[in-house]
């Protein structure tokens, strides 16, 4: 084993030692929280590092949160198979809207354009949906009167933190798998340059199609499991664009071509709300968006890479 | 080995390649020239898949290939340079070849993408380091790696759109030795695109020559050059031209 190894197991260890040692509610929960906004934002960073910028993340993570939700509640299905079922959902979302985009060469800016009108669908079919989805008022899961396993409902925190930490993981382990597969080469040629990365042989289509899916899969699964812990939905927490735009900000913030950026992004992001939230209570409704907004532009323009991106590259310049 | 027929292709009402047929033989190099615009990159644009023919059908192999992806055409083994180097400047040098020795040859083997791309490299005299940035080469060096990801894809016929404006005598005549050293130490069967006629012509076997998307002329390279109508309508302005920017330079 090399130091790199044994410094891994160690942290790892920690991590999951930690909700056994430390029992504080809050701050797990707010760690917890943070996990799972992690996973989300390292689904759409798979994506989003290769320029295919999608603003419809929303809308995979509320089906995700409302399929399996409706599922338990209408059909009475174990979200053991409800979150399967909403995955294949969001996958075929994900190929409807993706195909013809990368089928017809549509980048760029339109393709932007093309995935926030799927975010601002998918929160229009919720809201219009009312008398099935709680509409904007919000959903909940019912409350199970069995077992807790069926149920994928959990009262303490302990265990959800190390499901969260355990999907968490799992996200950024795909992550590192994709960094080193022929298709990170691929996707980055096709950014560059797509007729360039086809006349080397790329399936240009394919290559997006099945990072995109892969993206839309992972999203689902965050939203899925953000439904199972929190017990409460609402369009505007899980899908519709605020969300889709939130997970841009965390992952530019935190920096979107390294493993951990959006995981820093989370951190960040909730941080500041929370803080916002305890700091001027209800008064600062909404202030957190305009943060971000505000943030986002200054790092565009000063910190492309992100914050974990730009201290990665000085403290690998110094050494 | 490439057999084309009644090659068309319209972009509305322009008609870019109008009824164009020709033949490669295996082992050869064909070179294809022709002013700006005669329809030269069209007609490699749809070899290469990049878009499909009007009307018309390619064959090569005896197997019809017009209107396939353009990631196909390279697997059932037709590489294409572009006019334009497109390095791909987020990956090293070795990268952007191993890309297309994996994509190339069907995506199986890591192992033997690196190998392709090691051979190729070594072919055309740009470094195997791994780590070796693309910022780091000039108009030769980026032609030389337009050529290595090409050869790393595995290619029978390589469609060389080679265009060596921007190169130097030297340059230009290196560039052309290093695709007869293809033809003759890999077998690879070459289609040379260019609109500069006096390199060509030392190193191809034959010539075919375009303008306005018609075949004008077609042939071995010391009679199409006395044909009085390539001497019409290309080298007479073409000769023009190079001498106008001889009389510049000389200034």
């Amino acid at each position: 084993m090399n130091q790199r190894t044994i410094v891994y197991a160690v942290l790892g260890l920690a991590l999951i030692a930690l909700p056994f040692v430390y029992r504080d509610p809050y701050p797990l929960h707010i760690i917890i929280l943070i996990l799972i906004w992690s996973f989300a934002y390292t689904s759409w960073s798979m994506m989003g590092r290769f320029g295919l910028v999608s603003l419809g993340h929303g809308g995979f993570m509320g089906i995700g949160a409302y399929v399996t939700a409706l599922m338990w509640n209408h059909l009475g299905v174990t979200p053991w198979i409800g979150i399967p079922i909403a995955l294949i959902c969001a996958g075929a979302l994900a190929v409807v809207v993706a195909y013809p985009c990368f089928r017809f060469r549509i980048t760029g800016h339109y393709f932007v354009l093309v995935t926030l009108a799927l975010s601002g669908i998918v929160l229009q079919v919720i809201t219009a949906t009312r008398d099935f989805t709680g509409g904007s008022l919000g959903y909940t899961p019912e409350r199970t009167k069995g077992n807790h396993i069926v149920a994928l409902q959990f009262d303490d925190k302990t265990t959800w933190y190390l499901i969260a930490l355990g999907v968490w993981a799992a996200g950024i382990v795909i992550w590192h798998l994709v960094d080193r597969s022929m298709a990170r080469y691929a996707l980055e040629a096709i950014s560059e340059d797509e007729d360039a990365a086809a006349a080397a042989g790329v399936n240009v289509t394919f290559e997006k199609l099945r990072i995109t899916v892969i993206s839309a899969l992972m999203t689902a699964l965050a939203g899925a499991l953000y439904c199972q812990y929190q017990m409460f939905i609402s369009p505007d927490t899980v899908s519709g664009i605020a969300v889709s735009l939130q997970m841009v900000f965390a992952v530019v913030v935190g920096g979107i071509y390294v493993a951990l950026g959006p995981t820093v992004g989370a951190v960040i992001t909730i941080a500041l709300a929370e803080g916002l939230r305890i700091g001027f209570g209800t008064k600062a409704v909404g202030w957190d968006n305009l943060v971000y907004g505000v943030l986002l532009v200054l790092f565009i323009i000063f910190l492309p890479k992100g914050i974990l991106g730009s201290l990665l590259d000085r403290f690998s310049a110094r050494r | 080995m490439l057999v084309v027929e009644g090659l068309v292709k319209r972009f509305g009402g322009f008609t870019a390649v109008g009824n164009v047929s020709f033949k490669v033989d295996q082992g050869e190099i064909l070179g294809l020239i022709g002013p700006n615009g005669s329809g030269k990159s069209t007609i490699f644009n749809m070899l290469s898949g990049t878009f499909p023919p009007t009307a018309g059908s390619i064959a090569f192999e005896g197997r019809e290939i017009s209107g396939l992806a353009p990631h196909r055409i390279i697997n059932r083994g037709i590489g294409r340079t572009f006019q334009i180097p497109r390095p791909f400047r987020r990956l090293s040098i070795f990268e952007n070849v191993a890309l297309a020795g994996f994509y190339g040859q069907g995506g199986h083997s890591r192992a033997r993408a690196d190998q392709a791309a090691e051979q190729a490299l070594g072919m055309v005299g740009l470094p195997t380091d791994r780590a070796a940035r693309v910022d780091g080469l000039g108009a030769a060096g980026l032609k030389k790696l337009e050529l290595a990801k090409a050869l790393a894809t595995g290619p029978k016929l390589l469609l060389a759109d080679e265009s060596l404006g921007g190169l130097d005598e030297t340059e230009m005549d290196q560039a052309a030795d290093m695709l007869r050293k293809i033809r003759d130490e890999l077998g690879i069967t070459i289609i040379w695109v260019e609109h500069i006629m006096g390199v060509l012509m030392r190193v191809v076997d034959r010539v075919m020559v375009l303008d306005h998307g018609e075949k004008i002329s077609e042939g071995l390279p010391s009679a199409v050059s006395n044909d009085p109508r390539v001497i019409e309508v290309y080298l007479g302005t073409d000769a023009d031209a190079t001498q106008a920017a001889a009389a510049e330079k000389r200034r």
